[in-house]
């Protein structure tokens, strides 16, 4: 069977009346409002994230004058080294033990603040205790524990022991896994506040008038209207406890040996310690794809939401 | 609409376009730049982390003292904290931006010398005619000068005598016997006080240089073999096994994996450590800290009968000159201005460093009695410090450490780091 090309008629045979076209000005003007938007968003985000790609697919860039192509040759060099898949190991341990402390003392803390058996005063007061973790910055409260669970330490001092917790490799990952719960749970905390006070008052009512008790209550009223905030948060504290580096690398380093050793500490190491930029952007790409798939859920509840 | 809105409205289109377009203009003019001519003078920059450390004002003053003896030449200083400088060079290197004239670490000269971003020192003093005799150092990479070391930090041992005495040692320990002894003596004092310590974290490996490997140099070992790693030689498997039997003993203070420098210092100002290896920079911070602690310098103790020279560890400021350099030779004369007797002498004299000219001497040491030791303990023996001038220096410490705490962890034996270390090295070399 033969294809029928059949040829446009030539506009000349049936002249048309000119289709109404929108003035240049018209169709630009949009874009003249986005273009600083679209112009940061160039320069800082696409070039970025372009080079990296394409560095990972390069023998040693930067470091050397002309790098070649060397296609998957560095993603399977990160992907089975060894250290990478210790590295992924503890970043989820790291990852998963934070959120959900975060979510539960988070939630725990919000309710005792939303309680009505406190005024409002030392609302405002706990609320304030509560929060100071959040607003330390990493290089402070890296500090802080340093100094608290050193040998020597405060911590020791009062439990009369002589633990290392930072310097055992037993006991490493978990002790920094703690200070990270420390100093995440209040942005939970702060959030899910907001949220319990948006729920109507009428619900607990109409539950207790049905006959629910206070756990009941807090399953089948308290939850659901949460829901939606503890699911944006839990998936914003995936990303963005997954990719901490300032608090590992100032209090451990990665290690001792490799038991701290987070994906982001390995990346770094990677770029700054051994001047491997190719492999470090490898491990980069592999880290943005896996965050990828956290944004991917993220941006769909979003969605859903609106 | 109105035409007031309007025109509004037209404004902030122009404003948006307008601010995209410097946007890009000014990201495309970054890089741009650089030392220059500027009517008739030369000005050279001078990339360091060295004024940051020095008492206000000092620094500038040599450099104005240089220019004055240079008319026509400018320096213009781009100072920064050791990290940043650290950050920015190599930043420059790979943008081929590197300011003419660059304070450089030890560590940092192989990966430079290989990427070609710093001249060969060797071709140009020959170039200008400049008799190298006076210098102490030069740090070489296949066989020409990369660097040179400006002035020399060096790593002797401290000693807490009041915490010695209380142990009943008498004298500072010259040997590796007597100083086991006097660290279990201090530590069986009990109270929190440890005989050594000995920082390992990873994040600054630095204490493999300065507080594990300074043991094997001491007593005049390498690490190196025809340029290449040998760590499992006598001298290094001997100083590893030194160490790991202090650590049975017990003997090494608590929480070394995470252990820097800084918290090395501290515990030993805080009067919890007997001894320590540190940097002598380090002297007036102690003292400054605790003015009442009683401490003492000596050399690193060698192996017991040993009579020989002993390498004693050193950090330096270098510097070295970009390839990249518009102006070598002017760039050169500001090396050899700070490496000249006079100034390198008052150099060293406000930093509290050794001078890397043979024939200066800085004032502290006529001062200072514990300058005037060390001095005695640097002249006595010779700078070693072999991790200057190797590829990727701190990742090499890193790896090292990395064995040794899996070997202080009881995860392997002493032949067994080695090997494996040895392995590791090898393959960044």
């Amino acid at each position: 069977m033969q294809d029928v090309i059949v040829a446009p008629a030539p506009p000349a045979a049936t002249p048309q009346p000119p289709r109404k076209r929108r003035p240049f000005r018209k169709t630009a003007e949009p874009f003249g409002f986005l273009a600083p938007t679209l112009v940061l968003m160039f320069v800082l985000m696409v070039i970025p994230v372009v080079l990296v790609v394409g560095y990972s697919f390069m023998d040693n860039v930067i470091l050397t004058k002309e790098p070649e192509f060397v296609g998957v040759d560095n993603f399977v060099t990160v992907l089975t080294d060894g250290v990478f898949l210790t590295a992924i190991r503890n970043t989820l341990f790291f990852t998963i033990s934070s959120v959900v402390a975060h979510l539960v003392i988070g939630l725990g803390f919000a309710m005792l603040l939303n309680s009505p058996l406190i005024g409002t005063v030392s609302r405002a007061i706990f609320r304030a205790l509560y929060i100071l973790p959040w607003l330390f910055t990493a290089a402070v409260i890296a500090v802080l524990w340093r100094m608290l669970l050193a040998p020597n330490g405060v911590v020791n001092f009062l439990l009369d022991t002589d633990v290392e917790w930072l310097a055992s490799p037993a006991l490493a990952l978990g002790t920094v896994t703690f200070i990270n719960i420390w100093a995440g749970y209040p942005f939970f905390m702060v959030s899910l506040l907001a949220g319990l006070q948006g729920v109507p008052a009428q619900l607990h009512e109409a539950a207790t008038v049905d006959g629910a008790n206070g756990w009941q209550r807090f399953w089948s009223v308290t939850i659901p209207q949460l829901r939606p905030i503890i699911i944006s948060l839990t998936l914003l504290d995936l990303i963005w406890t997954s990719q901490q580096f300032a608090l590992i690398w100032m209090t451990t380093g990665g290690g001792p040996v490799n038991v701290t050793e987070m994906l982001s500490t390995y990346t770094y190491k990677l770029a700054f310690s051994r001047y491997e930029f190719a492999l470090a952007s490898t491990s980069a790409v592999l880290v943005l794809l896996m965050s990828m798939v956290l944004a991917f859920f993220y941006v769909r509840h979003q969605r859903a939401e609106d | 609409m109105s035409n007031e809105a309007q025109g509004r409205r037209r404004i902030v289109l122009v404003a948006g376009v307008t601010a995209a377009t410097l946007g890009l203009l000014a990201t495309a003019g970054c890089g741009a730049g650089g030392s220059g001519d500027s009517g008739g003078d030369v000005t050279i920059e001078f990339a360091q982390w060295w004024e940051p450390e020095l008492p206000d004002g000092e620094f500038q003053a040599l450099m104005d003292e240089f220019e004055k003896q240079n008319p026509g030449i400018k320096v213009e200083l781009i100072s920064g904290p050791y990290a940043a400088t650290k950050e920015q060079l190599f930043a420059g290197a790979a943008s081929g931006t590197m300011p003419d004239v660059v304070g450089l670490d030890g560590a940092w000269v192989s990966d430079f010398a290989s990427q070609g971003v710093i001249t060969d020192l060797t071709a140009l003093m020959g170039d200008v005619g400049y008799d190298d005799s006076e210098l102490a150092s030069q740090i070489q990479v296949d066989g020409s000068t990369y660097m040179i070391p400006v002035v020399n930090f060096v790593y002797p041992m401290f000693t807490n005598d009041a915490l010695l005495a209380d142990a009943g040692v008498d004298a500072p320990p010259t040997n590796r016997t007597e100083f086991a002894d006097a660290a279990a003596a201090v530590t069986d004092l009990g109270d929190n006080t440890s005989g050594w310590i000995l920082p390992l974290s990873l994040e600054t490996p630095n204490g493999i240089q300065n507080d594990v490997m300074s043991w094997a140099w001491a007593s005049g070992g390498t690490m190196l073999a025809d340029g290449g790693p040998d760590v499992t030689n006598d001298d290094v498997t001997s100083a590893v096994e030194y160490v790991q039997g202090m650590w049975d003993d017990g003997v090494i203070a608590p929480g070394s994996f995470t252990m820097k420098e800084q918290d090395k210092v501290e515990e030993f100002t805080n009067g919890r450590v007997g001894m320590m290896i540190d940097s002598l920079a380090h002297i007036n911070l102690i003292r400054e800290a605790n003015p009442d602690l009683e401490f003492s310098i000596s050399a690193v103790p060698a192996e017991d009968g040993y009579e020989g020279e002993r390498g004693i560890p050193y950090a330096s400021w270098g510097i070295g000159v970009a390839e990249s350099s518009e102006h070598p030779e002017e760039a050169f004369k500001l090396v050899e201005f700070l490496m000249s007797q006079e100034t390198n002498a008052e150099l060293s004299s406000i930093a509290g460093a050794f001078p890397g000219n043979t024939k200066s001497t800085p004032d502290f040491v006529a001062d200072d009695e514990l300058f005037a030791e060390a001095f005695e303990i640097y002249q006595a023996g010779y700078p070693a410090n072999e991790f200057t001038g190797l590829p990727v220096a701190e990742q090499l410490m890193r790896l090292f450490g990395e064995q040794l705490q899996v070997l202080l962890d009881g995860g392997q034996t002493v032949e067994e780091m080695l090997e494996k270390t040895q392995a590791a090295w090898e393959a960044e070399f």
